[in-house]
């Protein structure tokens, strides 16, 4: 691909980073994993370490993150990439190396090698995509679905009565020992960017020291699962998602940095 | 050690079957072990447990099956030489993690010291997962090379030839062993540390340095044409895989009746071989080293030489099946197994062919 040049008399402030494929996203308009694709790839290249990362995809709408980061990958078997991560980085400690996986695949059929993961304390990142629903497989609800909330499996709204809660993974998780950094973030607007992107690359940099899991959530939207327009999406996000979920650092080395 | 009789420096040991090829594994260069305990193969990660941190090698205690083989995906795919055990149970659990690795064309070495099932089943010995081991077990069409040691030293010997062919093959091994052989002690030579040579790989995720294609590992080819043309490769590689076969012949050249069986139950049939010998009965026994690839071929030789086989297996008949493809009705194939952690033994197989040739010369009458 050509590199991107500036329009004469115009400054280039903005381009793909040089860490992502040519390949066209398949997601949905408005939906957030692109937004945290772009991130993680930006950090992998001002890190400058694309040669030293290895990353884990899951099974949901992430299944194909491949094809998009330019990083040695590897797809898992649903809910086992953090136990897949965890066998990459036992045999290249000094790698960097991620998992990326949506809310399904972690909290509801990966739930023991997410929990086991962390409280083992591997030296790797988890990026943890909470969006509410399985959009792969057409909107069916997730254990993190809200209370009430219409999807394909809960027609009537989810009961807690009939179902149960939405599972705050993220709070179960920073209570492990194991658990180094754990935060949770959004990509809703601009700002909320920003700061993912400062968590994401103390979660790269945190493995320099050996000391524990990086866990990030990040909040995010399915306007075509939650069957709105990208614009609504973002108004439940910050009407019923964040006081559900809200953001923040949960627990944040008391070590230095 | 001192040991008067053993002149030329061979290692020589008594121990355990499991603990054998626990030894083998790190003789053999394995850079990670990850597994789950489990009787009757717990002294596996218990001696890894001891000895990797003192002579290298990564040992982790997983949380469950389904973590340890899908560690062993992660960490196989990094080029390095890694593997897994578990019992019956434990190997259903990872069947999943199996079809993926087979699909992904990943080496690495599992062993199955197999109890009886179904279910929770018992701790004893048993050959009753046959079938899962040879036919792919999990989801798709796969399989993974299977070997069936007899003794402890084949738990030791296997090691190596396991991760040799899984490496050659980019397939998953199996070792199809059984509760009794991990647990029985016997003398074994152990085979020297550092004879096995590692491949350095082009497929691994290891990092992208810049100038190369990033390398992914992934058994997700939605597209179907793509997906056939994946199964038509791994179709290749086990027609290739037939040349591995192996086998082995107890008193075959003279025999009109052939025992077949594999793993303990081969070593039970040698004795019953014997006791006929002893009666002028010529019975002789084939026992398949490797159960995927299978020796059709040799037992469509002998189906021209014998009267009959008789199959021994300690399940309710599962290998007899391969024996029929094989012999495809030419000659009776008979069976005699025993079920639930029992094992048959030599005067019960004798007995059996005896009772066969008396029904048979009844009916010649």
């Amino acid at each position: 691909m050509e590199t991107l040049q500036a329009i004469d008399g115009m400054e280039l402030v903005y381009k793909k980073p040089s860490t992502l494929t040519d390949t066209v996203f398949h997601y949905c308009p408005g939906c957030g994993h692109s937004v945290v694709h772009r991130v993680l790839m930006e950090v992998v290249e001002e890190l400058g370490i694309q040669e030293k990362t290895i990353g884990v995809a899951p099974v949901g709408c992430s299944v194909f993150a491949y094809h998009y980061l330019d990083i040695d990958m590897q797809e898992a078997a649903h809910g086992r990439a953090s136990a897949v991560a965890t066998g990459i980085k036992r045999m290249l400690p000094d790698k960097y190396v991620f998992s990326y996986q949506g809310d399904g695949d972690l909290a509801a059929i990966g739930t023991a090698e997410t929990i086991h993961t962390v409280n083992r304390g591997e030296n790797l990142l988890i990026v943890f995509i909470n969006n509410a629903i399985y959009g792969m497989t057409g909107g069916q609800m997730a254990p993190t679905s809200l209370l009430g909330m219409m999807t394909s499996t809960t027609p009537y709204g989810r009961d807690k009565d009939l179902i149960g809660y939405p599972l705050k993974i993220t709070e179960l998780v920073a209570n492990l020992p194991g658990a180094y950094y754990v935060t949770r973030q959004a990509v809703h607007t601009p700002n909320a960017v920003r700061k993912l992107k400062k968590a994401i690359t103390r979660g790269f940099q945190n493995q320099d020291l050996k000391k524990g899991t990086s866990f990030i959530e990040v909040v995010s939207n399915c306007p075509s699962g939650w069957k709105m327009t990208p614009v609504e999406s973002i108004g439940y996000l910050e009407n019923n998602m964040f006081p559900q979920y809200p953001l923040g650092d949960i627990k944040v080395p008391q070590d230095g940095k | 050690m001192n040991n008067t009789e053993n002149t030329n420096n061979d290692d020589v040991r008594l121990m355990k079957g499991n603990e054998a090829l626990a030894e083998a594994a790190i003789r053999a260069g394995m850079d990670g072990y990850f597994g789950y305990p489990i009787t009757p193969q717990s002294e596996v990660l218990e001696y890894f447990a001891q000895e990797c941190p003192k002579r290298g090698g990564v040992v982790l205690q997983a949380e469950s099956e389904v973590a340890s083989i899908n560690m062993i995906y992660g960490a196989a795919g990094t080029g390095a030489r890694v593997m897994t055990s578990s019992s019956s149970p434990g190997i259903s659990l990872m069947q999943e993690g199996l079809s993926y690795i087979a699909s992904a064309q990943l080496p690495c070495l599992v062993v199955n010291v197999v109890r009886g099932g179904p279910g929770l089943g018992t701790i004893q010995p048993s050959q009753g997962d046959y079938f899962q081991a040879v036919k792919g077990g999990g989801h798709g069409d796969y399989h993974l090379i299977v070997l069936a040691p007899a003794s402890v030293q084949e738990m030791a010997d296997f090691v190596f030839e396991g991760f040799r062919l899984a490496e050659k093959y980019r397939n998953p091994s199996m070792i199809l062993s059984d509760g009794a052989l991990g647990q029985m002690m016997e003398k074994v030579v152990l085979p020297p540390a550092g004879s096995l040579p590692k491949t350095k790989y082009d497929w691994t995720t290891v990092g992208k340095p810049a100038g190369r294609e990033r390398n992914i590992i992934t058994s997700l080819f939605i597209q179907p044409e793509k997906m056939e043309q994946i199964n038509l490769n791994l179709q290749a590689k086990y027609e290739e895989l037939k040349k591995e076969v192996k086998f082995e012949n107890f008193n075959t050249e003279d025999a009109e009746i052939m025992l077949v069986a594999f793993g303990l139950s081969s070593r039970i049939c040698q004795k019953a071989v014997d006791l006929a010998r002893e009666k002028g009965i010529k019975l002789g026994l084939l026992r398949p080293i490797t159960l995927y690839p299978y020796p059709y071929d040799r037992l469509r030789e002998l189906a021209a030489q014998v009267e009959f086989f008789l199959v021994v297996e300690m399940n309710a008949g599962q290998m007899v099946e391969d024996v029929r493809l094989a012999v495809e009705g030419r000659k009776p194939v008979y069976f005699k197994g025993r079920m639930g952690g029992m094992i048959p033994s030599p005067e019960d197989i004798f007995a059996e062919v005896e009772t066969i040739l008396e029904k048979q010369s009844i009916s010649q009458e």
